[in-house]
């Protein structure tokens, strides 16, 4: 991949959570949500990360923030002048700065929208705290936003009460690009809308992607969301980044038994197409307290004694296409069904 | 009710309204629905559909100010008598008849398996407490059973998780737990209101391989709501669309996904990102769903829908027409 029109760059980042125990707060150990993965992500690309429940996908997408300070890892940004910097290491002054290049949308639209705070002074906030816009020019800015993502600007004095989940997670995406941001990490940004909604709310986004010149990292546990805004995939298993690669080579041509686990259990919209499903035994394992060797190897079927022993190195197998897997080339995995 | 082995359960007209200061907020607006032995009503729907309150009114546990009107009609178990046909709607919510259908004949699960089992209470308790009200007195039988059930719905340990809190197991674990709560009376019939909406993936698809092959070996029918289009395809038999408070299409599910009608079932098939239609723009249905307090005359989809025709869809009722065989849509601009 050509490294000029890199914009972030994520090297063995690590983020591990101290468990205390007892009257002394000993540590008894950590829980690795985030345990050593790099990635990076061109500009105007939408690099999605999907997984399930305790991954680590959230945590990833706040350590790249630096809303969480990371264990150990560097992440490094291209800022809108085109400087390279590495965002663990800035002094807050400097983080501050390059805070209106890099925003987060969230999931929930009920709890990520202040109460008390109308539209002007959610979506103005981000103005004002950096210094971008003030009074009159501040509202007309937030009415070109509003406009932009689809709300009337008649409502710019209206409470998040009175919006629906769909246009309250329109106001979150007015506050995210407020700022002429160049990268934004969208943290199951439909997950919480209604199918009909959610589609909206995609189109919008891709609409905004080419408009701005916008970069995403798209977290979501949604295959079908995945496949279709993203342009390469991560796939993360218990802090660990178990495959990565371009969106349809992932989905027709997965490496990773997991992979392949995920995108057979997740019911086709079609009752023709009842594929056959791989059903995983068991749970997702604990990342307070993973399996030995390969963290999947307990409920994957092709496991051996090897996978039970070492932790598989990540690997590229095919153009762009990487994985962490002993058998990774071995093995003839199902792919999703291609209607 | 037809002259129909097959039908388990008929519901006809049914509408719960919620009489409240602003007015009266019709959540369930005259919905019918055909539950047959053995087979799968799938109800699919999204925010603001009735597909809950539609359950819970068949099981009469609407909270008030909700009242629920029209015919529920249960062929109840043969109990050494002839069969006998009861209106689920006439009976009193609280009375002995419901309560031992409640968690007998029929049972329920639900969507946050952490909110539905009491906390201070361990699980064996808790499915005890259902198979004592419904099956024995004897306590050391209630506890096979429970621990049969457990067996049943492939909990690992089942005797070490009888004395278990809610709390100590994963959510796929208190999925199963309250499957097995709801199995423990042997149910004709299991309302499953989006039972894997708060589970991953790979899980879900543990959970309803499970509902799958409970229906086959118990020979129970099941009703399963959920806004999924998928778990639709893959547990359906037979499919009811729900927008505001009304079925807009029925049919079977291979007629839903193939041969849909209904200008709100289209929309809804045609916003959902799957594989083959990358990086085109959705079909998003513009607008949101309307509150059902004061609705204008006429089609409840009618500002939302592109084909709507100004003086006809926002004038008239839309009755529920047979279009084909099997085959119901509400659509004034369908058909003839």
């Amino acid at each position: 991949m050509d490294n000029h029109d890199r914009i972030l760059e994520v090297e063995s980042l690590k983020k591990y959570f101290p468990i205390k125990k007892g009257f002394l707060k000993r540590i008894v150990g950590y829980v690795k949500a985030v345990d050593d993965v790099s990635l990076s992500i061109r500009e105007g690309e939408t690099l999605g990360l999907v997984g399930e429940s305790g991954c680590g996908k959230t945590t990833l997408g706040r350590c790249i923030l630096r809303a969480i300070e990371p264990s150990e890892g560097t992440v490094r940004f291209k800022t809108r002048v085109g400087e390279t910097v590495d965002v663990t290491e800035l002094e807050n002054k400097e983080l501050r700065k390059i805070r209106r290049d890099m925003q987060l949308i969230f999931q929930d639209p009920y709890s990520s929208l202040n109460p008390r705070m109308t539209v002007l002074n959610i979506v103005g906030e981000p103005l004002i705290c950096n210094g971008i816009a003030s009074g009159s020019e501040l509202r007309e800015r937030v009415k070109e936003l509003m406009e932009l993502v689809g709300l009337d600007k008649r409502h710019l004095e209206r409470y998040p009460h009175a919006f629906s989940g769909g246009q309250r997670q329109r106001i979150g995406i007015a506050r995210a690009i407020a700022t002429n941001p160049k990268f934004i990490v969208c943290d199951e940004a439909v997950s919480a809308l209604d199918v009909s909604i959610q589609a909206q709310i995609l189109n919008l986004l891709q609409d905004l992607q080419k408009r701005l010149n916008l970069s995403y990292l798209f977290i979501s546990h949604d295959l079908g969301v995945i496949q279709h805004i993203s342009n390469r995939v991560g796939v993360m298993y218990v802090g660990k980044m178990v495959e990565m690669a371009a969106t349809e080579e992932l989905f027709n041509n997965p490496k990773h038994p997991y992979t392949e686990a995920l995108l057979s259990a997740k019911p086709m919209p079609d009752p023709r197409m009842k594929t056959k499903r791989i059903i995983l035994q068991g749970e997702v394992a604990n990342p307070a307290k993973p399996p030995s060797g390969c963290y999947f190897h307990p409920r994957c079927k092709y496991a051996t004694e090897l996978c039970k022993r070492e932790m598989p190195v990540w690997s590229e197998v095919g153009a762009g296409h990487y994985v962490a897997c002993h058998y990774a080339n071995q093995l003839d995995l199902q792919g999703a069904v291609v209607q | 009710m037809k002259e129909n082995d097959n039908v388990l359960l008929e519901v006809k007209g049914l509408k719960t309204h919620f009489h409240i200061k602003d007015g009266t907020l019709k959540a369930v607006d005259g919905v019918d629905l055909v539950i047959k032995e053995r087979k799968t009503l799938g109800i699919v729907g999204e925010s603001g559909s009735g597909k809950s309150v539609t359950s819970q009114s068949i099981l009469r546990i609407v909270p008030p100010p909700g009242k629920v009107e029209g015919e529920i009609l249960l062929r109840r178990r043969k109990t050494g008598k002839n069969e006998e046909l009861v209106d689920l709607g006439k009976l009193e919510s609280q009375g002995k008849e419901m309560r031992d259908i409640r968690g007998g004949e029929i049972a329920m699960i639900f969507q946050e398996p952490m909110k539905a089992f009491s906390p201070i209470h361990t699980i064996g308790n808790q499915i005890m407490e259902a198979i004592l009200l419904h099956n024995t007195r004897d306590v050391k039988e209630a506890k096979e059973i429970a621990l049969d059930t457990l067996r049943k719905v492939g909990m690992s340990n089942p005797e070490q998780r009888l004395n278990e809190y809610p709390h100590q197991l994963s959510g796929g674990m208190r999925q199963r737990a309250m499957i097995a709560m709801a199995l423990s009376s042997n149910p004709s019939i299991l309302i499953a209101d989006e039972p894997t909406t708060a589970l991953d993936v790979t899980v879900q698809a543990q959970v309803l391989q499970l509902i799958n092959d409970l229906k086959e070996k118990i020979g129970m029918s099941v009703i399963f709501i959920t806004h999924d289009l998928g778990v639709i395809a893959e547990m359906s038999d037979e499919v009811a669309v729900m927008y505001l408070g009304k079925v807009v299409e029925y049919t079977d599910v291979d007629t839903l996904f193939h041969g849909a009608l209904h200008p709100y079932t289209i929309a809804l098939l045609q916003s959902i990102p799957s594989v083959g239609k990358r990086n085109e723009r959705l079909e998003s249905v513009e607008g949101t769903v309307p509150t059902p307090i004061n609705l204008p005359k006429g089609c409840g989809f009618y500002s939302r829908c592109k084909r709507a025709k100004d003086g006809v869809c926002n004038v008239y009722d839309v009755p529920l027409v047979e279009i084909g065989e099997n085959h119901y849509v509400r659509c004034l601009l369908v058909g003839n």
